[in-house]
């Protein structure tokens, strides 16, 4: 794909003749690319402590690409991909140059939500090659969620049956393995959320007894809350469940989502308020809350995922593994929720400066671009806990008609500030740089 | 099986009638555009006093069928009487900003049909580019299109867009801005834009159209000669906003032509000298105009037939301007309220929806000056890649 995107847009394609057709001294014939490791990579899944780093010289007549795993020659490829432009006669060109790269952090997300509005796999397809060509490492997939449940479960088909869209609104196990593999290619890792005990209205519609059915008084409403964290039924459910995710996705961590669980529901069942009673957690709901988290995360890790969760299940107090991922989404204060959750001692991914779904008038990407991950008050060891962050592209308002334009070019502000150095911040360096970027991707 | 049809009798044709069709013709201001529509078993009707009317209506009809489970269409039982509040319901796109490629020109124009449109606003040069072929001034978009082989619309693609818009029913009205916004104007023609100066020596940078000249005029005659003639509406559009006055002010024949016309220093009243020389030359050529409502507010001279363009939203607020200008005795247009390109989170369609045009202090004869408005998608940030999401 490489060759197609260095020579397929020629202005000036000659017919029969190859990119090379003016014959310029010197000339490059060859891009050489080393893997230096005995074990390259090329058949297993990137990971959070994959190499991503390249050594590029650019120089008459071989360019060397080396790289210590098949991940580093990947970035390679694409930076030199970038490096190849045409003059207005028709030739391609590159300079000689000699490039020394290596991605800050390590964990550089982007989030798409299929669940408020269904992505075709073409729309998620395409966004991962604009990804790739923006060095991000990981499609965070919030797959799942109150809207629609358009992942087919090959445990529990009911819950796609019942909760997508419609039979025409679902990700197959052939779909996923696509998206998987795709991203693969790219050395992109996928972590897919399955949100809850909250965001999970529309698990309840094809599995009977998940949800809490909410009171008034003495009578059922009708209405259905978070997970009921109360019936053994649930951790069963769990159980399973969660064996066909790690299954599925081959990805080290999963994310547990843990965000946004809203208590009424829970207060309003007698069976949940004797629970309450019974464990001695009084009327503190966050407590209720904790004790389902703990039970689920014990799930996970027994079948060795680690977890990503919500910023609300470290406030809450709830007992995480030491290598929990604590990923920080509200925009109040961040910096010291960053401080709170490396001081803990765990690690955290930053999202809460760049929601792209909230879009604004002019120029917005500045103040993406502008965003210092590190500016919290820490330690030099807790500031090795950031490891990375995510652009987040919430659905509520977005579907494959508006999603491209939406979302790019001013995800590139994040990808820069997440693969480059720190004092990279020049404002008018990089206007200049993503608007041809932006021209290279369409 | 059932023996029940669940479908009354199935048809097959939808009669149009039109009282005066006038099909060759161009629509107006005045074009009626009522119709009425008549569903019944056996009998699908369309009547329309002229064949604008029956455009609308037909896009009416064709959002009536239906398609059921088993693939059937169907059209309910319905007598439909309708017609426009306002006559004038347009979209402005810039391609100035941004050049827009033919298809999306015509894929816009498709959309406003849908919508029942009927005015397309082309906002077709700018400061940043120059993209109109003109055959009197060729050097005018080879010297400021972005590329003039690329970015350019030859004078068969403007016949195209006014075609493609006539048979939707949409009239066409081209905006020439001036004296503001037209830096792309001055590698073209040289001698047009006024040199700013810097102290006593031309800093090398150029303002507005300079007005104190009669090649300006001699200029403008000829372009507008040709303008009125490729497009076929009776309006033309202005502009005549946003005029920086620093540069007339730095340009020293310029202060001694202020000095001579006894305009003090009152600047507005050389944008209203420039801008009523232009406004004859555009009546002699027999066509009536729009303008920003900055013309009016520096109280130029206007024919009682002008139209003015309310929208500012940081100024007055705009329903006190809409009763200016109406009490002033003028139409106006608005789209204030309907800055589409400015974006922002949320369902922002119910702010837009939630406009009441007339919502102002005036009598009836007042309120029937509100001729319309626009929906304006100005181009800063928007081209081809995101036109269709962001407008629709």
């Amino acid at each position: 794909r490489y060759y197609e995107y260095m020579f397929g847009q020629s202005r000036r394609r000659k017919r029969g003749r190859g990119p090379l057709g003016a014959r310029a001294e010197p000339e490059l014939s060859e891009l050489r690319v080393v893997i230096q490791s005995r074990d390259p990579g090329c058949h297993s899944y990137p990971h959070l402590a994959s190499s991503e780093a390249y050594h590029l010289t650019v120089t008459e007549p071989v360019a060397i690409l080396k790289a210590d795993e098949v991940w580093g020659a990947l970035r390679g490829l694409e930076t030199f991909s970038q490096l190849v432009h045409e003059d207005d006669y028709g030739s391609f060109l590159v300079n000689e140059s000699e490039i020394e790269d290596f991605p800050r952090f390590a964990y550089r997300g982007i989030l798409l939500d299929t669940s408020r509005h269904y992505l075709p796999l073409k729309s998620i397809l395409i966004n991962l090659d604009a990804m790739a060509f923006n060095k991000f490492n990981v499609l965070h997939w919030h797959i799942v969620d109150d809207q629609s449940f358009p992942y087919q479960s090959t445990y529990f088909p009911e819950l796609s049956n019942k909760g997508a869209y419609s039979y025409n609104h679902i990700y197959t196990p052939a779909d996923v393995h696509l998206v998987i593999e795709y991203a693969r290619l790219r050395g992109i890792r996928v972590i897919p959320e399955f949100d809850t005990p909250g965001h999970t209205q529309s698990w309840g519609k094809g599995q009977k007894d998940l949800l809490t059915p909410c009171y008034n008084g003495e009578q059922p409403t009708g209405s259905f809350g978070p997970i009921n964290p109360v019936l053994n039924t649930t951790y069963d459910f769990m159980t399973k469940f969660f064996k066909e995710i790690s299954s599925v996705f081959p990805d080290e961590y999963i994310h547990l989502g843990g965000d946004e669980v809203n208590f009424s529901c829970w207060k309003s069942n007698p069976e949940v308020r004797e629970f309450m009673k019974k464990q001695g957690f009084g009327i503190d709901y966050a407590k209720l809350e904790s004790y389902y988290i703990q039970k689920i995360l014990d799930i996970v890790s027994s079948y060795n995922k680690g977890y990503v969760v919500w910023q609300e299940v470290f406030d809450n107090k709830v007992q995480l593994k030491p290598d929990t991922v604590v990923q920080v989404w509200m925009e109040n204060n961040y910096a010291h929720e960053l401080s709170s959750v490396t001081g803990a001692g765990f690690t955290a991914i930053l999202a809460a400066p760049w929601y792209l779904d909230y879009i604004s008038y002019g120029q917005d990407w500045k103040k993406y671009y502008s965003v210092e991950p590190l500016n919290f008050p820490g330690s030099e060891k807790q500031k090795k806990l950031l490891i990375g962050g995510e652009a987040c592209l919430w659905g509520e308002f977005v579907d494959a008609t508006n999603l491209t334009p939406r979302l790019w070019p001013r995800a590139s502000a994040v990808g820069e500030r997440l693969w480059s150095s720190r004092n990279v911040t020049n404002l008018q360096d990089a206007y200049r740089r993503l608007t041809n970027h932006r021209c290279r991707m369409l | 099986a059932e023996n029940e049809q669940p479908w009354g009798t199935p048809c097959t044709q939808l009669l149009v009638y039109v009282a005066t069709p006038g099909c060759d013709g161009f629509p107006s201001l005045d074009s009626k555009e009522s119709y009425k529509l008549s569903v019944s078993e056996g009998s699908l009707l369309l009547s329309a006093d002229a064949v604008w009317g029956a455009l609308r209506g037909l896009e009416t009809f064709s959002q009536l069928v239906g398609r059921d489970e088993n693939g059937t269409y169907y059209i309910n039982k319905t007598e439909i009487v309708d017609f426009p509040r306002f006559p004038h319901r347009g979209l402005l796109l810039d391609t100035s900003r941004h050049y827009l490629p033919l298809k999306a020109i015509l894929e816009t124009l498709d959309v406003m049909a849908y919508n029942k449109f009927n005015v397309f606003h082309w906002h077709i040069v700018d400061d940043p580019s120059f993209p109109y072929e003109s055959w009197t001034f060729p050097e005018l978009s080879k010297q400021g299109a972005f590329n003039a082989m690329t970015h350019v619309y030859t004078a068969a693609d403007v016949q195209m867009v006014i075609e493609y818009a006539r048979l939707r029913g949409i009239r066409v009205i081209a905006e020439f801005d001036t004296p503001g916004h037209t830096l792309s104007w001055g590698p073209g023609a040289p001698g047009l834009l006024t040199p700013c100066y810097f102290g006593k020596d031309p800093s090398g940078t150029y303002g507005p159209i300079n007005p104190i000249l009669n090649s300006t005029y001699e200029f403008m005659t000829s372009l507008f000669q040709e303008v009125s003639a490729v497009f076929p509406d009776f309006f033309l559009h202005l502009g005549g906003d946003e005029v920086d006055f620093t540069c007339w002010k730095s340009n020293p024949k310029i202060c001694a032509f202020m000095k001579e016309m006894g305009f003090g220093e009152d600047y507005k009243k050389l944008e209203s000298f420039y801008i009523q020389r232009l406004l004859d030359i555009i009546s002699s050529l027999g066509k009536g105009y729009i303008v920003w409502q900055e013309v009016f507010d520096n109280s130029v001279k206007l024919r009682p037939d002008t139209i003015v363009h309310v929208w500012k939203e940081n100024y007055t607020p705009y329903l006190e301007e809409m009763a200016n200008v109406t009490k002033a005795g003028y139409r106006a247009l608005l789209s204030a309220p309907w800055y589409l390109n400015r974006i922002s989170y949320g369902q922002d369609w119910m702010a837009a929806y939630e406009v009441e045009p007339l919502k102002f202090e005036g009598d009836p004869e007042q309120k029937d000056r509100v001729i319309g408005g626009e929906a304006c998608m100005w181009g800063e940030y928007v081209d081809v890649t995101n036109l269709a999401p962001r407008l629709w």
